[in-house]
């Protein structure tokens, strides 16, 4: 076991990481603390790490203009439907222009007007164009240019594929440190230090269908729960209406943007039936209406049209078409390149002469581990946890609420990153904490990481049967729409993969590069969070923003967060806390 | 996954031991890619088989594979074009084998960390030339002219380094580059195409910085013969070639 000693450790090397990272060195270079040392910790390398996927783009305000801070706060908070709070709002809102402005001195290719500024275009839910965007590549971009930017610091100490296992704790429940698996070199690592950064992305791998690339399994969020930390609103999952068949693949909203339309099996416009009409022209599309109309009607429509036989079926589910073709080859090629290749490659469509099958897939968590919006975690009881801190999709703030906006997502990991990172610095410079004392920490270390070593070679469950499952399990019952039959069959299917879970078989007993282990571990993350995920769900009798129950079409008066916990035999408890006590308590603490 | 099945080939290697090849059939269809086949075969046949792989849609940069000899993202190269021949899937050449299809990635990290792959100057260091940022009256939100600072670029300027930014980082071209057979310390194309990328960018003012590193350094620019395999490789349509060609032309004047 190898022991190491850093001043803030940084688990996650997305944005939000990236940007935590990049906020601490600042932090003690400003304060002349030329020793620090910033560890980040990535379970691949950062650059990999899935915000390289996001296509969209990031919002922000431009000064100057016809939009204001006032109107991004009311769009935002006007999609969280009443679980979103507006100090956790506007302090994104207000801190994004400086964040993407920063960002363009780092290098990030931003798409440009002709005058030579940085270009906005308009996203779902807008009332004014304030999406920054880097033509459809924007995380793609965004991840490259912090990542290339952290190559220069070089008191950043980067632990690549390290997988993290648990938290250090002390006994006042303070973080100290993270116990961390160096895939490389076979080994366990501890990373003793004063401030954990937590930014290890969301949770929505676990289901089947899902734009979410492999890695996307709640890690952070498990970690939380094992250390007795609630997890808020985890029932709150954006599902993309358009995506590939069977791989999940995202194809953006700007297809539907630049005059997609979509089918059903019949050839005929089915979103006008649900409620999205009436029908605008082809080539003519209109805000808010049909093809344009905000995602997660654009899903229920299709969960309808599914049940009432409209679809197409395939082996991955019944389909609609997107209809690209009346836009021509040199349009597609020249404002859908990504679309367009996507199609070809991984649906054997081409867009030019065929229609693209797509169905919705799940896409973004707004749940996550409850933190200030500066990205202080709190603990079960709305205390400050010391030394802990979390940022980006793994945190809920308060920011995206029962519903995320486009593009709010990006610009979160950067502000939320950025403040995280600053905050674990000086949280640690005002203190003026000492590193942790070793060897007591060093021992709790070992015991954890014994406890998840010694799953390997053992076991008698395959664990590619049980990812299989959860994931059906929850596109059937936990996606656009619930009720509470289905998500009680889902528990019920849940405790039985969880019962088979402790026997889960891990054939490999290698130390280097075990990835039946890892993604064992990966996928006892996911169950662990998606068993909260039910029961967050099946507590909230109502419908809101992303969660709509059958049985429960009614929003309720008061709204309220769920918080889920789960005890030392992994017991899962679900209470319900109206927002106006998150929000009147935090802003006592401030 | 239909009946029909695919004669896929392996070659696995543990750590300090001789590589072998190891062959699975494995069920396909039109639409079964070769990270699908490697999943199959980890599932069902063999959980130590060890791969990287993120996304699934091309833009991690994680799963590059040698197919029958040639580099290419496993995710999204179809099998059902090798259904007569079948496939043997090995370890991108030229990077150490660390377990299985799983190479060393840091010695390319630091060839790309050589170039200086960031804005020069460091933003802060000096003052910006920026573009007439507007005021805000609105005194609650923390906005300072300074804070707002952007450079002016224009979509033609963009346009300049746009195909050179499209690099993922995912080394295909390092595996198909013929001079890294010799030069194992050669910069290498993708590095190569990034200090490009951030020379071309009308905001950046390290050229000579980078231009020092590339080609007063016998491994910078100069073991490159010019036989275009990186360009042909590259699954991002990026044109390190060019790239390196230009550097060289412009060191001999």
């Amino acid at each position: 076991m190898r022991v190491e000693h850093a001043d803030v450790v940084v688990v996650g090397g997305g944005a939000a990481g990236l940007s935590a990272a990049l906020a601490a060195v600042e932090s003690f270079a400003a304060a002349a603390r030329d020793d620090a040392v910033v560890a980040l910790v990535s379970k691949v390398y950062p650059m990999r790490s899935h915000t390289v996927a996001a296509e969209g783009g990031a919002a922000g305000v431009v000064p100057g203009g016809v939009d204001t801070a006032d109107q991004h706060v009311a769009d935002t908070m006007r999609g969280g439907a009443g679980l979103s709070h507006e100090d956790a709002v506007r302090f994104v809102v207000d801190r994004a222009p400086a964040e993407l402005a920063r960002l363009e001195r780092l290098g990030m290719p931003w798409s440009r007007a002709e005058d030579g500024r940085p270009q906005v275009r308009r996203f779902g839910g807008m009332t004014n164009p304030r999406t920054w965007f880097a033509a459809d590549k924007t995380g793609f971009h965004l991840l490259h240019t912090l990542f290339q930017t952290s190559l220069r610091e070089t008191s950043i100490h980067r632990l690549d594929e390290h997988v993290a296992l648990d938290l250090l704790l002390a006994d006042d429940g303070a973080a100290r440190g993270v116990v961390l698996h160096d895939q490389q070199r076979g080994e366990v690592v501890v990373v003793l230090a004063p401030a954990v950064v937590l930014a290890t992305g969301g949770y929505a791998r676990a289901w089947a269908t899902s734009t979410n690339a492999g890695i996307v399994t709640g890690d952070g969020l498990s970690m939380a729960l094992r250390a007795r930390l609630p997890l808020r609103d985890l029932e709150m999952v954006q599902v993309h209406p358009t995506c590939l068949p069977g791989s999940g693949i995202l194809i953006t909203e700007a297809a539907r943007g630049e005059g997609g339309v979509l089918l059903d099996a019949a050839g005929e416009r089915y979103l006008a039936d649900y409620g999205l009409g009436p029908v605008t022209p082809v080539g003519a599309p209109e805000a808010r209406r049909m093809e344009l109309g905000p995602r997660d009607q654009l899903s229920q429509a299709f969960w309808h049209a599914d049940r009432d036989g409209r679809t197409i079926p395939t082996r991955d589910g019944g389909v609609v078409h997107l209809d690209l073709r009346h836009l021509g080859k040199a349009f597609l090629d020249e404002r859908l390149p990504l679309v367009a290749g996507l199609a070809r490659r991984f649906a054997g469509v081409d867009p030019v002469t065929e229609p693209i099958p797509v169905r919705p897939a799940a896409h973004y968590t707004m749940g996550g581990i409850v933190a200030t919006p500066s990205g202080q975690v709190v603990d079960a009881a709305g205390e400050p946890v010391p030394g802990l801190f979390a940022a980006g999709e793994c945190a809920s703030t308060g920011l995206h609420g029962a519903n995320r906006l486009g593009s709010n997502s990006l610009v979160e990991t950067l502000v939320g990153g950025r403040a995280a990172g600053s905050l674990a610095a000086d949280a640690l410079r005002r203190s003026s904490a000492s590193r942790p004392t070793a060897p007591d920490l060093v021992d709790q270390a070992r015991g954890l990481a014994d406890r998840w070593l010694a799953m390997r070679g053992r076991g008698t469950e395959p664990p590619a049967a049980i990812r299989r499952e959860l994931g059906a399990v929850l596109d059937a019952e936990v996606g656009i729409f619930r009720d509470g039959d289905g998500l009680a069959r889902a528990a019920a299917t849940l405790d039985d993969l969880h019962e088979r879970y402790q026997d889960v078989r891990v054939a490999d007993t290698a130390d280097v590069f075990n990835s039946d282990w890892t993604q064992a571990l990966e996928l006892g993350a996911m169950l662990t969070v998606a068993r909260g995920v039910v029961a967050a769900a099946a507590a909230r009798t109502e419908s809101r923003g992303a969660h709509q129950r059958l049985d429960h079409p009614h929003t309720d008066d008061v709204a309220r967060h769920s918080l889920v916990t789960t005890d030392a035999r992994g017991a899962v408890s679900v209470r319900l806390r109206p927002v106006h006590a998150a929000v009147a308590r935090a802003q006592g603490d401030a | 996954m239909t009946d029909q099945t695919l004669r896929v080939t392996v070659t696995r290697q543990e750590p300090g031991q001789a590589p072998r090849d190891e062959t699975f059939d494995v069920p396909f269809d039109d639409r079964t890619s070769v990270l699908d086949a490697l999943d199959w075969i980890k599932d069902n046949a063999e959980p130590s088989l060890t791969f990287r792989w993120s996304c699934r849609s091309g833009v991690c940069g994680s799963c590059g594979v040698m197919v029958n000899g040639r580099p290419v993202l496993g995710c999204e190269t179809a099998v059902a074009g090798y259904r007569t021949s079948g496939i043997t899937v090995g370890p991108m050449a030229h990077a150490e084998v660390q377990r299985d299809l799983v190479v060393d990635t840091d010695a390319f990290l630091a060839k790309l960390r050589g170039v200086s792959p960031w804005m020069l100057p460091v933003p802060g260091a000096d003052p910006l030339p920026v573009v007439e940022p507007v005021e805000t009256t609105d005194q609650d939100a923390p906005r300072t002219l300074d804070v707002l600072a952007v450079h002016s670029q224009t979509p033609g300027q963009v346009e300049a380094y746009k195909g050179l930014s499209q690099c993922i980082d995912c080394m295909l071209c390092y595996a198909a580059c013929p001079v890294l057979d010799d030069v194992t310390g050669f910069t290498g194309p993708a590095a190569i195409a990034t200090a490009r990328r951030w020379d071309l960018d009308s905001r950046d003012q390290g050229n000579e910085t980078r231009f020092s590193a590339l080609a007063e350094n016998e491994e910078g620019i100069w073991p490159c013969i010019q036989v275009g395999a990186c360009t042909r490789a590259c699954p991002k349509d990026v044109d390190p070639a060019r790239a390196i060609r230009d550097y060289q032309r412009e060191a001999m004047g």
